[in-house]
Parts: structure tokens; C-alpha cells; sequence
């Protein structure tokens, strides 16, 4: 094992290339359906996604606006001439013995993500560029057999390319969950992790501190969530330094990730490397794009995490409720149409509502899609403001959100219903407080709190919530208890 | 020879029936590879039901075997192919019979269109239609060789490098490669995605105009192709700037071909028209750009064919790379693979830049030499092949000579322009000779009322 002060001399240096499918309805260049998540092998297969001779690609329009948005969620520039091109090599789920791709004229060039990591701080993730391109089959072994299935060729996919730019396990998590939160945020991908609707492939080399070379590359392959992405970084870097601790060089190679073992292992090295004999895509005209036109395009992109943050940073909400409420999009639009029709304080107090609905850990399998009825945004506004105003308490409050986002109902509904309008009326509770105080069981209380222990307060007044069945106003109630005693 | 007209109005099985008999009659000279005798059958008795109508109602034709087609295998005459049936037809054949054409046969080819004499046929040569000693020239032979028997009045035919007009120049035919995109490709084994146009044969100007107004349009399924533009012109054109280019005319060009041709420019200039020598110099680089394109092009079109998923898979290989190995080399003829090797070769790491990029950037040179010369003429002429059809057998041995005959037909391909192939007269030894008009992107129909309206001169 290396121990910590070695690991401590070297720096890393990790770039991301991440495969995201986007999220049309038919394949990149076939009438196919593009959802073969349930679907029995070869089955969502047309002649053009088999190779058949004669067959010719019909560029997915959709496909492309698709890549604009995600080219305004990169920051980065549309290209206004992109083209296709085809990069050979014979494998049996590669059906035309060319993947159709975008090598010389991506459609989208440059741009920048700006990752949060969990410590608070930012890490800014240049792009190189980001092509279009579509996906092959898949081969499955069996013994002295393979079979093909070819549902998944012809899938539309962009690959987004980042500058070496990340030089942290935890850089590499945050910038992976955050190309996730962009890309589903703008609709560009449906983000289910588990059907490898985002794949990513890390690139990590190391050097002696304060060297100004970069070391030898390895590619770790087809990582398929943010935690794997992490693991891989921590496990490649120690790997890299007992292996110059060694004396041995990093030879440059494609390594595989094994999430049960979680470590990598080599797969090829680069003496083995293809040459694909890239060329242009004659059958394919080139993408030409307007100004105006992707501006069009670009503008139905709705508001992204960055966004969020800089609104929500600014009208005071605390890291913990933005990161929860970024987790579910149709959570974080919520919360801001509420605090734009009302203030931050009714926000942030629905807010932490939605808060106690999402899990962090939820959202490494998939989009979080936070199961509610379809709640009237000026219910939770009602509903805040009852709880802000005294009307509830803040258990009733909870209490009526629960209810509410199962039958949709209006606050002041839910709350007569259950009987949960808090009590203020200064009479009644006094009632309930002499009868609290004259209860042989608060006798020691009664005693020590007149001997100054005031913690006990709390037990007194748990008491009056518990026979006024939690509607009495607890701030009302600890006044009249003081005013007694 | 008929016209499409003497096809018309009539019993449309027995059009069938005495074309299929004639196929039979003329099976020693190997223009078709195979009949889709039940279809065209069925075809024709629906046709004299009148439940299909339509321009072509009855009138029978033949595709050369690398369109998909029913009825027949689309073998492209490859092994690889060799007993694949389409599940889909080619948008041509798709839109001759919505007007009620029918096919009858699939024409041999040099294998997956690589060739200029049909020589490269897996299945064995197509024969000329004047001199069964001769070739029928390539790559669609057997729909010249057909349409020239009269067994046939029009064959469809791609032409890639002069595919269509060498071969219709080789039996004294009439043969239309198209704007490129004019007409679409789906359906047709790819050869040089770049380059591949469809058209056809016939025996006068006036039916491949209606053919070409068939088949042409805008199609869903090839992007390549333009918006509809072919209109037919029936009168005859105003008097028109030709220009004659001179390189073509050199003196290693065979002297009867020379002699038709310029007989058919003094005929122009008697009908009123502008002729004068012209020069595209760029031409003496245009095989070199061909011959890196194209076969850049193929190595890409042909490696879908890997006997994976269909067509030919070599038995008893132990691992991948022979399963690719051998049922390529099984499948594929000489000039397949040595087009796959040059194509490949050239599109290497590091020879790219040098040849293919180079090549393209040369190709766009040729372009802009044809453009200025359009800024004067609105046609040019010249011969479509340097010989009349040349011996069975005598260029096989020599790939070099056999790419030099394509060197008048290349240029029109390269930069996508229309050309024609109308025949001009024979040879002093009877063979037929055609003389080759070319026209500005989109000036299809206007060549073909230009060559019909010499037709009777």
C-alpha cells in the first residue's frame, strides 16, 4: 500500500469524455424507435440500422436540436457548418463497418462547465468540443458463441470532450454530476444512468509535483455513474503512483472499470490501436445553422442549475436546500415560481419541505422525479404562509404538505379536515394550561422549573400540545405557562 | 430499334412474354443474370386488368442487378450477394411501376459496379450487342447490351465514372448520367457515395426524357438528392455555344472516334449552333483524383459487407478475424479488393492529407475550370471513350489501361454534372461510336431535347 505522504508528491490531471443519448424519439439516422429499454433484441431494428445494401441515413433533425441545447448548457458555440464523418473498423455490432461521427467539423466547439464540489468550492471545466455521433449494438459472449443485437445502433448520442482541466477524484464527481444535472435540466437526455443514458470515460495521468509535463494517459472506459467516475480517479491515481514508486513506467492504454472489485484493469494498450481511416460522410450533407435559428432553438432551453444557484445564493438559502432542491428539476422550478410570486423566506419554507422528499443518494441511478399530486403553486404559497402567520404549527405543517401533495387538496381544506388550525385564542389555551399545571404528573416539573431549572419548560408544554392534539400555539402556550409560575 | 410508344396500348403479357422470350433467345451474349419471370407475369395480367396504370402501362424493363429489386436476388454479380433478396425496391424501380412499367430481368454488371467492360462480373462477362467478341463495357453492360438487342426498350444503370454512357457509347445506345442528386439513390448498392448517380438507357433521347422524369425528384430517403427540377423540353433548343474540348481530341484517342465527333459538331453547326474548341486543362489530373476518391469512397461502401448479418459468411473459420477475412475474399472479385486496398491505403493515418484531401482539393479546381467554361458555353462535347469496344479479355491483364478509358467520363462525374452518351455513327470496322454531351448542374433536360433534335440530322 502507498501511504498518504507518497500520494501527497504527485498531482493528477484528469479529463472527461462523456457519451450523453439524447432524447429523440427515433434513432440518429432511421425511422427506428429510439427507446429500447424493453425491447427484445433486434427488434427496434430498421433496414438502415442494419447495413442492409442500398441504404442511405435521413439526418435526425430532432437529433440536432437536441445538441444546440446542449450547447447552450456547455456554454460553448454552435458551429454554423458541422459535418459527419466515418470512422471504420469491423466489429459484428457495428453494422455498416463505419460509425457515423463527427471527427473534423463538430457541431459544438469550446465552452465550460462550472462544477460545485461538496467543500463549497467551484471547479471551471473548459470543453474542448462536443460532435455528434451515433451509437453501435451490442455483443453479448456466450462460450464458443456471440450473439448481436443491434436495438442500440443507430442511437443518437453526443459526446462532450473536456480540456484536462480536473485534478481531483472529487473534481471528477462533481463535474460528472453536473453535466448530468445540465443535460437533463435542458432536456437534452432522459439521464436514466442505469440504461447507460450517460456513459463516461475518464483520462488520468500523473506527474512528480510542480512538473510542467503531464504524465502518461489511461482511459478508464464506460463509467456509468458519478461514484464510479470518483472510484476510478482514486483507484487509477494509487495505481499510477506504485507503479512510478515501482520504478515502472504508465504505459498508455484503455483500462475497465470492475465496480464489484472496484478497481481497474487493462483492456488494450495503444500498440494496439485501430486506425480508423476517418473520412467525410458524402451521403450526409453538411448541418448548416443560422444565427437565428439556433438562438431559436436555444431560447426553449429552460433554466439550468447555474441559474438556480446564483437566484437562490443571492435571496439567502443555505448550500444543503439548494444542492436537495437542484436534485429533482421540476422541485427547483417550483420553488422559483414560488419565490417570484411571493418572497425567499415562503420559498426556502417550501423549500425545506422538498427538502425532506429528496435524498441525495436517490439521484445516482437516475433523474429524481419527486412523486407529487398536481398541487396548485399558490397551495404551497397558502400553506407557508398559515405556518409563518401561527395558523399551524410547524408538525401540522408538515402534516397538511404531506397530505396535500397526495390529494392535491387546498391547504385550509386539509388543515379543517384534520383538524390542525392551531389554536391562538388565549383563553382556551389558558385552559388547557391550568388543567396541564394542576395534573398531578407535572408536579416534579412545576417544582423544578420554580427552582430555575427552565429546560423543563419544554416537557410543560409538550404536555398542553399533546391534550390540545397539537393545535395549541406553542409560543402562546409557553407565555401562559411563565405567567403562572 | 422500339420505343417505349410500341409498348403502349398494348396486351401488356404478351410485351412481357416476347421480351422474356427474347432475354432467352439472346442468353449467349450474358446481359442478364437473372429473370423475375412470376412478378413481371403477375405484373403484366394486373396491368391488362387495369389495376395499374400509369405512363409506362405494360412496357417492360430491365435493372441492372445492383438496384433492389423483387422477383430476383440484388447479387450486384458478387459472390458476397449472390443469393440475397431485397426486402425493399429501389425508389427508381419503386416509381417506374407506379406508372406501370415492369420489370423483367437484372442486368449483369462488373461486380459491385468496379469496371469498365462487365469483365468483372462474378458471374462472367456481358457480350457486345454488335461483336460477341467485344465488350460490353461497364459498369452497366448488361442494360446497354439489352436495351441495344431490343429486348428491352429502356434499362435502368448507375454510373459512377461513366458506368452508363461508356457502355451505351460501346452498343449504340442512348445513356443519361444525371445531375448528381437529381435522382435518388436509395436502394442501390452504394459504389462512391460522392459520385453515384442513377439514369438509364434507351433507344432515343425522347424516351430516356420520360424515363429521367420518372425517376427523378426529391426523396425523404436520400438527402443527396435535389429539389425537383427535370422537366422534359420537347422543342428543340435555341441556338446554343458549344464547346468542343480539345483535350479530349488528342491524337491518342482511336481516329474514327475523332471522325464522329467531329461530324457531330459540323451536324450542330449546320442546325445553327456556336462551335468552338475549348480547353480544360485539369483534365489530365482527373483520373488521379478519380482514382483516389472513389476507391476511398468503396473501402468505406463495402465494409458493411463483413457476412455478419447477411450475405456471403465463409464455414469453418475458428475466430473473428477470419470470419471478416474469408468471406471477404471469398466474396469479392480482384478489382473489389483492389479497390479496397487503394481506398484504404489512401485514407490511412498520415497518407490522408496527402492523397484524399489533396485529391478533393483538386476535384474542387476541376469544379470552378468547368464553371468558367459554362460562363460561355452552355454545352460542351467531346467523345465518351478514347476506342469503339475494345476485345474480351484485352485490357483484363492491365488495371492501368482499363482506368485510362475512363478518363473522358470522369470529369462530369467528379464535379456532378449531367452527360449524355448519343450514338454518333461506327466505327470503320462497324462498331458503334457515341459522342458524349455535358452540361452546367441541372441542364439534363435541355441536353436531351438537344440531342433529340439531332436525332433525325
Amino acid at each position: 500500500m502507498i501511504d498518504e505522504e507518497t500520494l501527497q508528491k504527485y498531482d493528477m490531471t484528469i479529463g472527461i469524455e462523456c457519451h450523453v443519448q439524447l432524447a429523440t424519439t427515433t434513432k440518429l439516422f432511421s425511422g427506428a424507435d429510439n427507446d429500447a429499454r424493453e425491447a427484445a433484441p433486434n427488434t427496434v431494428v430498421n433496414p438502415i440500422d442494419f447495413g442492409l445494401p442500398g441504404m442511405l441515413p435521413v439526418l435526425n433533425r430532432e437529433a440536432v436540436n437536441l445538441a444546440i441545447k446542449a450547447g447552450k448548457a456547455l456554454n460553448s458555440e454552435i458551429a454554423h457548418v458541422s459535418r459527419f464523418d466515418r470512422k471504420h473498423y469491423f466489429y459484428p455490432d457495428l453494422p455498416k463497418g463505419y460509425q457515423t461521427t463527427q471527427m473534423y467539423h463538430p457541431i459544438i466547439i469550446g465552452g465550460h462547465v462550472d462544477a460545485p464540489l461538496e467543500d463549497g468550492t467551484t471547479v471551471t471545466v473548459r470543453i474542448h468540443h462536443a460532435h455528434m455521433e451515433e451509437d453501435a449494438g451490442k455483443l453479448t459472449h456466450f462460450g464458443d458463441y456471440s450473439l448481436v443485437d443491434l436495438n442500440r445502433a443507430g442511437t443518437p448520442l453526443i459526446e462532450i470532450v473536456s480540456e484536462p482541466d480536473i485534478h481531483s477524484p472529487a473534481a471528477a464527481k462533481a463535474y460528472a454530476t453536473e453535466l448530468y444535472r445540465l443535460m437533463t435540466y435542458a432536456g437534452v437526455t432522459n439521464g436514466d444512468l442505469y440504461h447507460g443514458n450517460m456513459r463516461f470515460d475518464v483520462n488520468i495521468s500523473i506527474a512528480p509535483k510542480g512538473a510542467l509535463e503531464l504524465g502518461t494517459r489511461a482511459e478508464v472506459k464506460n463509467l456509468n455513474s458519478f461514484r464510479s467516475v470518483e472510484r476510478a480517479a482514486e483507484h487509477e491515481f494509487r495505481r499510477q503512483v506504485e507503479q512510478l514508486e515501482k520504478g515502472e513506467r504508465i504505459v498508455q492504454e484503455t483500462r475497465g472499470w470492475d465496480d464489484a472489485k472496484q478497481k481497474t484493469s487493462s483492456q488494450r494498450s495503444k500498440e494496439d490501436a485501430q486506425d480508423y481511416r476517418y473520412m467525410p460522410d458524402a451521403d450526409i450533407p453538411p448541418i448548416v445553422l443560422e444565427d437565428a435559428e439556433i438562438a431559436e432553438i436555444q431560447a426553449t432551453v429552460p433554466h439550468l442549475p447555474p441559474y438556480f444557484r446564483a437566484q437562490w445564493n443571492e435571496a439567502g438559502f443555505n448550500k444543503d436546500i439548494i444542492d436537495a432542491l437542484l436534485l429533482s428539476q421540476s422541485s427547483a422550478e417550483l420553488i422559483e415560481r414560488i419565490r417570484l410570486s411571493s418572497d425567499a423566506d415562503i420559498a426556502k419554507r417550501v423549500g425545506f419541505w422538498f427538502l425532506k422528499l429528496v435524498s441525495k443518494d436517490d439521484a445516482e441511478d437516475g433523474p429524481l422525479r419527486v412523486a407529487t399530486a398536481d398541487v396548485a403553486d399558490n397551495y404551497y404559497i397558502e400553506l407557508a404562509t398559515m405556518v409563518q402567520d401561527g395558523k399551524l404549527n410547524s408538525n401540522a405543517g408538515d402534516a397538511v404538505f404531506e397530505e396535500m401533495n397526495k390529494t392535491g387538496e387546498a391547504p385550509t381544506v386539509i388543515a379543517e379536515r384534520l383538524n390542525l388550525i392551531q389554536v391562538s385564542d388565549e383563553g382556551a389555551i389558558a385552559a388547557i394550561v391550568d388543567e396541564v399545571l394542576a395534573d398531578p404528573a407535572s408536579a416534579q416539573a412545576v417544582t423544578d422549573l420554580r427552582a430555575g431549572n427552565d429546560k423543563v419548560i419544554g416537557f410543560l408544554v409538550g404536555q398542553v400540545m399533546k391534550k390540545s392534539q397539537g393545535k395549541a400555539n406553542p409560543a402562546l402556550a409557553q407565555k401562559l405557562i411563565r405567567e403562572r409560575l | 430499334m422500339s420505343t417505349i410508344a410500341d409498348f403502349i396500348n398494348k396486351n401488356a403479357r404478351q410485351n412481357v412474354l416476347d421480351a422474356l422470350a427474347k432475354a432467352k433467345d439472346n442468353e449467349s451474349y450474358h446481359a442478364l443474370l437473372s429473370l423475375t419471370e412470376a412478378r413481371a407475369l403477375e405484373r403484366a395480367d394486373a396491368v391488362d386488368r387495369g389495376e395499374i396504370t400509369g405512363r409506362l402501362a405494360g412496357v417492360p424493363f430491365v435493372v441492372k442487378d445492383n438496384f433492389l429489386a423483387y422477383g430476383a436476388p440484388t447479387t450486384a454479380a458478387s459472390k458476397m450477394l449472390e443469393s440475397f433478396n431485397a426486402p425493399l425496391q429501389a425508389t427508381a424501380v419503386e416509381k417506374l411501376e407506379a406508372e406501370g412499367a415492369i420489370c423483367i430481368g437484372k442486368a449483369n454488371l462488373d461486380a459491385f459496379a468496379h469496371g469498365g467492360s462487365t469483365e468483372n462480373s462474378a458471374f462472367g462477362p456481358t457480350k457486345n450487342a454488335i461483336d460477341q467478341t467485344r465488350v460490353a463495357g461497364g459498369s452497366s453492360g448488361g442494360s446497354a447490351v439489352v436495351t441495344a438487342l431490343d429486348i428491352v426498350p429502356f434499362a435502368l444503370g448507375s454510373d459512377t465514372g461513366g458506368s452508363i454512357r461508356q457502355p451505351a457509347s460501346f452498343n449504340g445506345v442512348v445513356g443519361v448520367k444525371p445531375t448528381y442528386g437529381t435522382v435518388s439513390r436509395y436502394g442501390v448498392v452504394a459504389m462512391a457515395s460522392s459520385t453515384d448517380t442513377i439514369g438509364t438507357f434507351a433507344t432515343n433521347a425522347a424516351d430516356a426524357a420520360l424515363i429521367m422524369d420518372i425517376i427523378s425528384g426529391r426523396d425523404s430517403k436520400d438527402m443527396t438528392t435535389l429539389p425537383d427540377f427535370f422537366a422534359t423540353i420537347t422543342e428543340a433548343p435555341a441556338p446554343l455555344k458549344i464547346g468542343l474540348i480539345k483535350e479530349f481530341m488528342s491524337p491518342e484517342v482511336d481516329q474514327d472516334v475523332r471522325d464522329r465527333v467531329n461530324e457531330y459538331a459540323d451536324k450542330l453547326k449546320t442546325a445553327g449552333h456556336q462551335i468552338d474548341d475549348v480547353s480544360l486543362p485539369i483534365v489530365s489530373l482527373t483520373l488521379a483524383m478519380y482514382y483516389i476518391i472513389v476507391p476511398a469512397e468503396i473501402s468505406s461502401n463495402l465494409a458493411r459487407y463483413d457476412g455478419i448479418r447477411y450475405g456471403r459468411r465463409s464455414q469453418g473459420v475458428q475466430t473473428l478475424a477470419q470470419l471478416y477475412g474469408r468471406s471477404r475474399d471469398e466474396g469479392f472479385v480482384t478489382e473489389n479488393k483492389r479497390r479496397i486496398m487503394i481506398g484504404s491505403y489512401v485514407l490511412s493515418s498520415g497518407f490522408f492529407d496527402a492523397y484524399y484531401l489533396q485529391a478533393q482539393k483538386a476535384r474542387t479546381l476541376l469544379i470552378n475550370e468547368f464553371n468558367e467554361l459554362f460562363k460561355t458555353y452552355d454545352v460542351l462535347i467531346g467523345p465518351v471513350a478514347p476506342t469503339p469496344a475494345f476485345l474480351l479479355g484485352e485490357n483484363t491483364g492491365d488495371p492501368i489501361k482499363m482506368y485510362l478509358a475512363d478518363i473522358m467520363t470522369v470529369p462530369a462525374s467528379l464535379a456532378g454534372l449531367p452527360a449524355i452518351s448519343v450514338p454518333a455513327g461506327t466505327s470503320t470496322a462497324g462498331l458503334p461510336i457515341g459522342v458524349q454531351l455535358m452540361g452546367q448542374r441541372r441542364s439534363d433536360a435541355m441536353l436531351l431535347s438537344l440531342a433529340e433534335s439531332m436525332e433525325q440530322k
